[in-house]
């Protein structure tokens, strides 16, 4: 197969293709950008993409794509995860905008300088069959798990998304996120998104309720804001007058929906909950204050197999097993139920708890130990627990090794230092006796 | 002109902001310490007191209903205002409406 597609959809050199501090950049100087970066790249190593600044990410993404070369993206970028990736990929290199940039790989710091206007305006084309990014979950094993997207289906998938979310017409909208390109949703929501809707991406990331109505208010008319459950509530619970909204885009945990409610009132506009995954990409939509239902993406079917739902089709090369337990309605209609037991959800950050154990275990001095959540999920944001067999260490201790390892979110409160683990017949430690056990310390 | 009365003061002042400041916060994001044993120059991010992210959140909204102040727009001085207890009680009393004592 030898077909191509642009690189991005905007059709003019003067259309807008992100924002940053309230200054607009052409999609000319992106391409250029992004020919200019590729050149520099070195042949044959894939590029941990680490650019806070999104426009720089996309510039990135896009210059590895052109060159031919993979976009590393793993979950977090703690010291092990570094070493692993080193570990399978020794020619690694790190893209990087940060002068104090403290990963342990060779360092390719982002030019200071845009590049200069080509003479003629061409926008270049990537063969659909190019893998452009590994995106990584963390895996049972303890190894991050490289999940390889091809440039076309990452392509197809956002050009869904887009029809899904109404972002039709003429008019172009700027789009606003809170969530980091290096994960899928931030990658597909934010920079995919926009690249081929002909749309334009805001480059800051703002974080706290001030800076997210700053930077929405810097940018011009229709815009999109795409956030998390996390930050969204935060936002409202600050009380600032919010600037206007085409819509809302939400994903990584379920939103209760009396603050999807509140959402859609306050910033009087339909907000609309993406689900999907690393393995997957995006697959379903819904308006959660008008149905719970969600509505599954052109060409995208579920099955059930080995009690698990996989899903097929449309931009999905191989079928992938769900980490929820999904009860099907129809064709192209299902609800989500649970998550599945081993997968945690940290404030809209995904693990398996078999990945944050093997991490633990990994520890000089650690004999036993296991994570495990707690019962009580209020409102707020429930953080994990662990009990560690470590004579010789302290709990201070473990922890720090384990900030070595895994993203600050997965950190147990409290960590606990027990003189042992009773494992049952199998070995096992079923969550009940880690509860019991956390009380009785 | 009593400088040196003034200076008592503040101090003061400052030492009840950083207590109240670390009841605030271990109660915010349930932490699993005594808030009288935290250092009020120990790094609130990272090692130390072992914040992430997600707390920063929290407690930036802890801190702008009790103080009635909201940060500002400026990453590069977020950064700072919560590299550790000191320094947010700092800020807090240079922008707060409110004082230290608690509203009616």
């Amino acid at each position: 197969m030898s077909e191509t597609l642009p690189l991005l959809a905007h059709t003019s050199p003067e259309s807008t293709v992100a924002w940053r501090a309230g200054v607009p950049i052409p999609a000319w100087q992106f391409i250029a950008d992004a020919q200019s970066l590729a050149q520099r790249l070195p042949a044959g190593s894939p590029v941990l993409n680490a650019c806070a600044d999104r426009y720089r990410f996309a510039v990135g993404l896009c210059a590895a794509a052109l060159a031919g070369q993979r976009n590393l993206l793993p979950p977090t970028h703690t010291p092990e995860i570094i070493r692993q990736l080193r570990a399978a990929c020794p020619s690694v290199i790190c893209l990087t905008d940060q002068l104090d940039c403290r990963i342990d790989l060779p360092l390719l710091p982002f030019p200071a300088k845009h590049a200069i206007r080509a003479r003629d305006w061409l926008v270049p084309r990537i063969p659909e069959q190019r893998y452009i990014a590994d995106v990584y979950t963390s895996g049972t094993t303890g190894l991050p798990v490289p999940h390889l997207k091809r440039f076309g289906a990452l392509v197809r998938c956002v050009q869904t998304e887009a029809q899904r979310l109404g972002f039709t017409g003429s008019r172009r909208r700027a789009v606003l996120a809170t969530v980091p390109p290096q994960h899928m949703y931030g990658l597909e929501t934010s920079v995919l998104l926009s690249l081929h809707n002909g749309d334009a991406f805001c480059a800051e990331r703002p974080f706290h309720p001030t800076e997210i109505c700053s930077a929405l208010t810097a940018l011009p008319t229709p815009r999109v804001l795409v956030s998390t459950p996390v930050h969204l509530r935060a936002l409202l619970a600050a009380n600032l007058p919010l600037p206007a909204v085409e819509c809302i885009v939400s994903a990584t945990a379920p939103l209760p929906l009396a603050l999807a409610q509140e959402v859609e009132q306050r910033f009087a506009a339909p907000l609309f909950e993406i689900y999907g995954s690393t393995e997957s990409g995006q697959i379903a939509d819904r308006r959660p204050t008008q149905s719970p239902v969600w509505h599954l993406f052109t060409g995208v079917r579920l099955c059930s197999r080995e009690q698990r739902t996989w899903a097929d089709g449309g931009h999905i090369e191989t079928a992938v097993a769900l980490g929820d337990n999904i009860e099907s309605i129809n064709e192209g209609h299902f609800l989500l139920g649970d998550r599945l037991q081993d997968v945690v959800n940290i404030a809209g950050k995904r693990n398996s708890i078999a990945y944050l154990n093997h991490q633990l275990l990994a520890i000089p001095g650690v004999l036993d130990g296991a994570f495990f959540q707690p019962t009580d999920a209020d409102a707020g944001v429930t953080r994990l627990c662990a009990l560690v067999v470590a004579p010789g260490l302290d709990a201070a201790a473990v922890l720090r090794a384990l900030r070595e390892r895994v993203d600050p979110a997965f950190l147990p409160r409290p960590l606990r230092l027990v003189p042992s683990l009773q494992r049952n017949s199998t070995g096992k430690l079923p969550a009940q006796t880690l509860r019991a056990l956390l009380e009785a310390t | 002109m009593k400088p040196e009365v003034d200076v008592a003061a503040r101090t003061q002042e400052l030492d009840a902001i950083v207590r109240e400041l670390a009841t605030l916060i271990t109660q915010a994001i349930s932490l699993d310490v005594d808030p009288a044993s935290i250092d009020p120059d120990a790094p609130l991010y990272g090692e130390g007191l072992g914040l992430d992210s997600i707390d920063i959140l929290e407690v930036a909204l802890v801190v702008a209903k009790r103080y009635d102040l909201q940060l500002k727009a400026d990453s590069e001085e977020n950064h700072l205002i919560f590299s550790s207890l000191r320094n947010l009680a700092w800020y807090v009393a240079a922008h707060s409406a409110r004082t230290a004592s608690p509203p009616q």
